[in-house]
């Protein structure tokens, strides 16, 4: 048999998937190729959710992903999707945007991807507040390369390029977000699914830079590095160790050690990049036909 | 004519990785030969928590007009 690399997977059976995978995600290329248990399949359902749950249209929607097991997400979600270079997606989403300001633009991303490799896309693009709304899948680790240790892997953990446990401090995605200007910065967790939609949905409702910090699972490398056990383990450690801001801000440092803050973390609403960027055109257009 | 909500569970997608069973308020599931399958005799309340977390979109509630009400069927 001869396989042409043009030919196109026949789309499977509807009644084999929920309404909302088979309106919103390609179905010939599923199941994803993530691991067993991955928290990756939790959160690019609920970005699909809130999408469906604000009624934005398909092709008004733009997802851009980056490179690592995340991006593949824009790969297997059914909107105007672009797969990008490495630490680069808020880069081609901030042209996106700027070329069509009227388009929904969601960048999906992992932990390395927009904190490592693309940091400063992350902090420039924050204190422009530009309008995009970025889904970072947080799993602690680079899983798609083997479990090297990333910005967010937590100190004295271990990973394969961690051996003796990890010396730096973890990087805080939210707080970083919010530090360098973000209008919206939330945290969520692939246990808790209707919060997370919940911030997801107000993240792309903002007029202004959104960020929403998912706490993913990795099983196969950060959760057998670290001895957390299997996919169940882990999400039942979110389950247990998550507290809301409204709690947090009622404990000491010491009570919020090694717990997972979510929620709403931060909303304040600055003039959005895209709006002032067009307002200065038209006043320089008009002050030139004044001119005339 | 009513709507009837069914479970259904495609086992095709399924990867065995057990976070339905383990989140499963009555505990309605379980993972044999790593792949999911009712548990015999226990009840489902429809309530969709599975679905929720199911990264592998492997089950779901089907919600539809009338027809037969059939609790669970299976790819």
């Amino acid at each position: 048999m001869s396989v042409n690399i043009g030919d196109v997977k026949p789309r499977p059976d509807q009644r084999q998937m929920s309404s909302l995978i088979y309106k919103y995600m390609r179905p010939e290329h599923l199941p994803q190729i993530w691991c067993p248990g991955c928290g990756n399949g939790i959160i690019m359902r609920d970005v699909v959710q809130a999408i469906d749950n604000l009624g934005l249209r398909r092709s008004n929607t733009v997802i851009v992903s980056g490179i690592g097991c995340s991006s593949r997400a824009a790969g297997y979600m059914d909107f105007n999707t672009i797969h990008t270079t490495h630490g680069r997606a808020i880069a081609f989403a901030t042209g996106i945007k700027l070329a069509n300001p009227e388009l929904e633009v969601i960048v999906i991303a992992g932990d390395g991807d927009i904190s490592a490799i693309g940091g400063n896309h992350l902090i420039h693009a924050a204190r422009r507040n530009i309008g995009l709304t970025v889904v970072v899948m947080n799993n602690n680790i680079y899983g798609m390369t083997g479990g090297q240790y990333s910005p967010t892997t937590p100190t004295g953990e271990f990973g394969t390029t961690a051996p003796y446990g990890n010396l730096d401090r973890s990087f805080d995605i939210a707080g970083l977000a919010y530090g360098a200007g973000a209008s919206y910065a939330a945290r969520g967790s692939a246990y808790h699914v209707q919060q997370t939609i919940q911030l997801i949905q107000d993240g792309i409702r903002n007029r202004g830079f959104s960020i929403i910090d998912v706490a993913s699972v990795c099983p196969t490398y950060y959760g057998r590095k670290n001895k957390k056990g299997d996919a169940v383990e882990m999400m039942k450690w979110q389950r247990d160790n998550a507290v809301t801001v409204q709690q947090a801000a009622k404990m000491t440092p010491e009570e919020l050690k090694g717990k997972l803050v979510i929620g709403l973390l931060h909303h304040i609403q600055y003039p959005e990049f895209t709006f002032k960027y067009t307002e200065l055109i038209r006043q320089l257009a008009e002050e030139r036909e004044e001119n005339e | 004519m009513s709507t009837v909500k069914e479970l259904i569970l495609n086992t095709a997608w399924c990867k065995g990785c057990g976070i339905c069973a383990a989140f499963c308020p009555k505990h309605a599931l379980e993972v044999v030969d790593g792949k999911v399958r009712k548990v015999e005799g226990a009840e489902c309340v429809l309530c969709g928590q599975c679905e929720l977390r199911c990264p592998d979109y492997a089950l779901y509630i089907d919600e539809k007009e009338g027809g037969q009400e059939q609790w669970v069927k299976s790819y």
